[in-house]
């Protein structure tokens, strides 16, 4: 550099550079590190000292002879340097006197879309590099359809090796039509083609004296250039508030950043979800107040009413509001080792925003390499797909394609906290496209013979409880009621799914014709087992709570309910105390007014062997004894 | 106004700015209990500048945290106290009094057995003892290689550990930081910074700096072509006597035994600027403890050390 630099000119100048985060899709034989290194090394930015310990490495590890292996200034971490590939993304920096560029290098094996994605997300520009020898191959139709699924919109495809095709102009432009034909079907708006030689240094900061065919742009040039300002969406205000500020009482303010569009002072804001209104009376930016603030600013606005607002909700102009919906279509990359389980409520973290999510069903798997659709049950680490999914509570959203950052969207495991999944929203979901779930021959099968699709794991893992009755037996006054509707609180509470049974209820609708008598007592003692079967198998906790006087009859309902799942609870009280506790009944039968009321004119028989015994006339029952006995049994909660 | 290139767009610092304030943000938001590690250094000074400015007009949610290896330079502890000081900052200083007490130090022990002791094993304790379940650094991803592929939120296991391999995606400004009791995220809101871009804030926002920073006659002992400067009586007599006054400034600083200067007339930013653009040697080659080993700082960070 001149030494005459005068450095403040240097430095003002430098200020004014705006920033371009591209990224670089290619294998280790397409030279695609070499380019990068050629970029970074052709604009100086190697410091000397790096290339010093360069050569001590590639004297032990090089991969290219005597020369320079450009390859290893960039790979970074130990073990991949001994495998010789790039297993993850690495971030490079240069700058030019024109611009500053962030590089996300990623490796452009099959099993490692993952780290494209990832790089791609982030990235303004993608350059795909194409080796001449070879034109367009299945790598590069993975790498065109990764860059225009996370909605890149500018490519530039460097067909690389040109000096061992003899700077061959009809190669170039073979190429250039091959790849056109197969993007035709993609969205990519820009797409720019440069023949190079990433080795020789040719096209790439320097246009080549090898290829006069070539009028256009070299690589740098190009880069420099383009441009990408405009790509942002600068047409609907969305601003996710982040983080509330509140120094004092007097001072309120709503941190964010600018997601999409303009704010002014003086706008009139919209609250999601409250949907109130107000005025902006100040927009903070790190460097004191503006009138106006676009993306991607993070700024602090202040509102003219006092309105709650919390993290989470989003400020949008009144007129121009997001979608608000609980059920969206997105095209998913799966990125965790650990396969997809359709069962799982992932947490869905989407701009500030964490709720809880489920995958409701997959519309078609994508192969990556032949863009060809099929159906998928479950996706594995670096599959993609299109899927539908709901949330618990809505989430304010706009497709991905008009705006990455409400579009945008990760699954994280509820178990191991990784993110287990990445998503793009495709659009409003019409209810009526809900896909019901994939039907086959197995499925059909299974309906037929009136089979839930639904397996008894799925309800498990899902309810984190195993559907059971429990049955609380005794003498009318024991106390059973007050038993169960504790009970049925104290495990709503504890976030179990139950529903309670109890006499009265039942009698007043399902069993509405029956009476007392033993005949319709069974009867009634028949509808409801069978209820409580359904529940049961729905996964659903049943607390019931009957007389239910003889051994026969309990029997009966223990067969319909499923041996396993019918768990007996028997108040063990004195008639005495009963009668004490609920004496209207029994006053009752005292003056013939009313027939069949057990342990006074009809047999009471005690269990013989109940699950758990509450002997109510010394001590009042405690839920906390039944919860512990739900526990140990493994019903609620689910180990 | 310089910041902003045209109507509606920024220029790369304060694009910059933009995504470490988002992220510190996020991490006030997510986090029962964050910590911003501080290490004086002019990274660190501009990661508390970035901190200062997202919470305006409050007070920043978090303490300062730093681990003092008892061998810093005597500069950089003055500088510390007063910064935080004068712009109201918690702080929280941590050493491993066990490794104080032993004698631990890099004249006796050598380097490797020195940051070990003192500096890494003394983070994860402090680390355990405050409970932090997310910690601010203010590392940069252009700095070393290994750090290329660093995440904004790195996670570390229960025991501080870092694996390559285990390494959640990172896409979009989407952060995940979900964690386990006693796992944390370590957070590295300046990851895209280059060495330009934090003179240049510095410049730009008038951030102090350790004045070490700046080239002036110092006391340097010449240690198999590391320049020590001689800070403080504990440096062995033999090295002191060999001690000469040399215009010398710092690009990294750390443990004055371990911190090599160089030897420079730049006595303002735009001087360091200039001499950067020119120099020879990138930044960390003037740490002494990246040579103990191929990979080291990998091997360092795989240990809990950032």
């Amino acid at each position: 550099m001149n030494t005459n630099l005068d450095i403040n000119h240097f430095l003002d100048q430098d200020q004014k550079k705006d920033l371009l985060r591209l990224l670089t899709a290619g294998s280790v034989d397409d030279g695609k590190s070499t380019l990068i290194g050629r970029l970074l090394f052709d604009s100086k930015k190697i410091y000397e000292d790096q290339l010093s310990a360069l050569e001590r490495d590639s004297k032990r590890m090089g991969h290219a002879g005597e020369a320079i292996d450009y390859a290893l200034l960039l790979d970074g971490l130990k073990a991949e340097r001994e495998q010789g590939i790039t297993i993850d993304v690495a971030y490079r920096y240069f700058s030019t006197s024109k611009r500053k560029f962030i590089i996300a290098d990623t490796p452009g094996h099959e099993q490692y879309t993952r780290n494209m994605v990832t790089g791609a997300s982030t990235a303004n520009l993608a350059i795909i590099l194409i080796d001449a020898r070879k034109g367009v191959i299945t790598q590069t139709k993975r790498h065109t359809f990764l860059v225009s699924l996370l909605g890149i919109k500018h490519v530039v495809v460097a067909v690389n090796k040109m000096d061992l095709m003899e700077y061959s102009e009809s190669t170039f432009n073979t190429i250039c039509a091959d790849y056109k034909s197969f993007t035709t079907t993609l969205s990519i708006p820009d797409i720019t083609f440069i023949p190079l030689s990433a080795l020789k240094g040719e096209n790439v900061v320097e246009n080549s004296a090898n290829m006069p065919w070539y009028h256009g742009k070299c690589l740098l040039e190009f880069l420099e250039s383009v441009h990408v300002v405009s790509d942002r969406n600068f047409e609907d205000f969305r601003f996710p508030v982040q983080y509330v500020l509140r120094p004092s009482l007097d001072f309120r303010g709503f941190s964010g950043k600018i997601a999409s569009g303009i704010v002014r002072k003086g706008d009139e804001l919209m609250v999601l979800p409250s949907r109130k209104k107000s005025i902006v009376t100040e927009i903070i930016t790190a460097n004191g107040t503006t009138d106006y603030a676009f993306p991607p600013q993070a700024v602090t606005i202040t509102l003219k009413d006092e309105i709650d607002i919390s993290r989470g909700d989003m400020l949008v102009h009144p007129d121009n509001q997001p979608r608000f919906e609980r059920q969206f279509e997105a095209m998913l990359v799966w990125m965790d080792e650990k396969k997809m389980d359709p069962n799982t409520q992932f947490f869905i973290k989407h701009s500030a925003n964490t709720s809880r999510a489920r995958i409701d069903g997959i519309k078609y798997r994508v192969d990556v390499n032949t863009l060809q659709q099929s159906d998928c049950k479950a996706f594995s680490l670096n599959e993609i797909g299109r899927v539908v999914i709901t949330t618990n509570k809505p989430l304010f959203f706009d497709p991905y394609h008009k705006n990455h950052s409400t579009g945008a969207f990760i699954l994280i495991d509820p178990i191991t906290h990784n993110t287990a999944a990445v998503g793009m929203i495709i659009d409003k979901l019409n209810t009526n496209d809900i896909p019901s779930r994939i039907t086959d021959p197995e499925t059909r099968r299974m309906i037929d013979s009136g089979q839930s699709l639904i397996g008894r794991d799925e309800l498990e893992k899902r309810y984190q409880q195993k559907g059971v009755t429990i049955w609380i037996t005794g003498l009318h006054g024991s106390g059973k009621n007050v038993l169960a509707y504790n009970l049925e609180r104290r495990l709503f509470d504890s976030g179990a799914t139950v529903v309670l049974l109890e006499g009265s209820t039942v009698r007043a609708g399902l069993s509405r014709e029956l009476d007392y008598s033993p005949a319709d007592r069974a009867e009634h003692l028949r509808r409801v087992a069978h209820v409580c079967k359904m529940l049961n198998d729905q996964g659903i906790i049943v607390v019931a709570s009957f007389i239910s006087p003889t051994e026969s009859i309990r029997q009966q309902i223990s067969e319909i309910i499923g041996n396993e799942r019918f768990h007996l609870i028997l108040m063990r009280a004195g008639l005495d105390y009963c009668r004490t506790n609920k004496p209207e009944l029994y006053l009752k039968v005292e003056k013939g007014e009313l027939r069949h009321l057990p342990g006074v004119d009809e047999a009471y028989e005690m269990p013989e062997s109940p699950q758990l015994t509450f002997d109510v006339t010394e001590k009042q029952a405690d839920v906390e004894v039944l919860m512990a006995y739900l526990a140990g049994q493994n019903i609620f909660p689910l180990e | 106004m310089a910041d902003q290139l045209n109507n509606y767009s920024i220029n790369n610092l304060r694009e910059l700015e933009a995504e470490a304030i988002y992220i510190i943000r996020e991490v006030a938001s997510e986090f029962e209990k964050p910590v911003m590690l501080y290490s004086i250094g002019k990274d660190s000074s501009v990661m508390v500048r970035l901190a200062e400015k997202a919470f305006y007009p409050g007070k920043v949610p978090f303490p300062l945290m730093h681990i003092d290896s008892k061998w810093k330079f005597q500069e950089m502890i003055e500088f510390r106290e007063k910064y935080t000081k004068d712009n109201n900052w918690d702080l929280i200083v941590e050493h491993n009094i066990e490794g104080f007490e032993a004698g631990i130090g890099p004249f006796t022990h050598g380097s490797k057995v020195h940051t070990d002791v003192m500096k890494t094993q003394a983070l994860l304790q402090a680390l355990d003892k405050h409970r932090f379940d997310a910690a601010f650094g203010g590392a940069r991803r252009d700095e070393e290689k290994s750090r290329a592929k660093e995440r904004i939120f790195s996670f570390r296991d229960k025991f501080h550990q870092w694996d390559p391999k285990n390494q959640r995606p990172e896409l979009w400004d989407i952060y995940n930081t979900r964690v386990h009791k006693g796992e944390s995220i370590r957070v590295f809101p300046i990851s895209n910074w280059t060495e330009l871009d934090i003179w240049q804030y510095i410049r730009l926002e008038k951030i102090p700096i350790v004045p070490l920073y700046f080239a002036k006659k110092r006391p340097i002992v010449d240690i198999d072509g590391n320049l020590i400067m001689v800070d403080d009586d504990r440096m062995p007599a033999e090295l002191v006597a060999k001690a000469q006054m040399r215009m010398v400034r710092f690009r990294t600083l750390g443990c004055y035994p371990l911190t090599g200067a160089i030897e420079s007339e730049a006595d303002t930013i735009e001087k360091i600027v200039e001499e950067m653009m020119t120099v020879t040697k990138s930044e960390r080659t003037t740490r002494v403890i990246d040579f103990d080993q191929e990979g080291s700082m990998e091997q360092k960070k795989r240990e809990g050390y950032f």
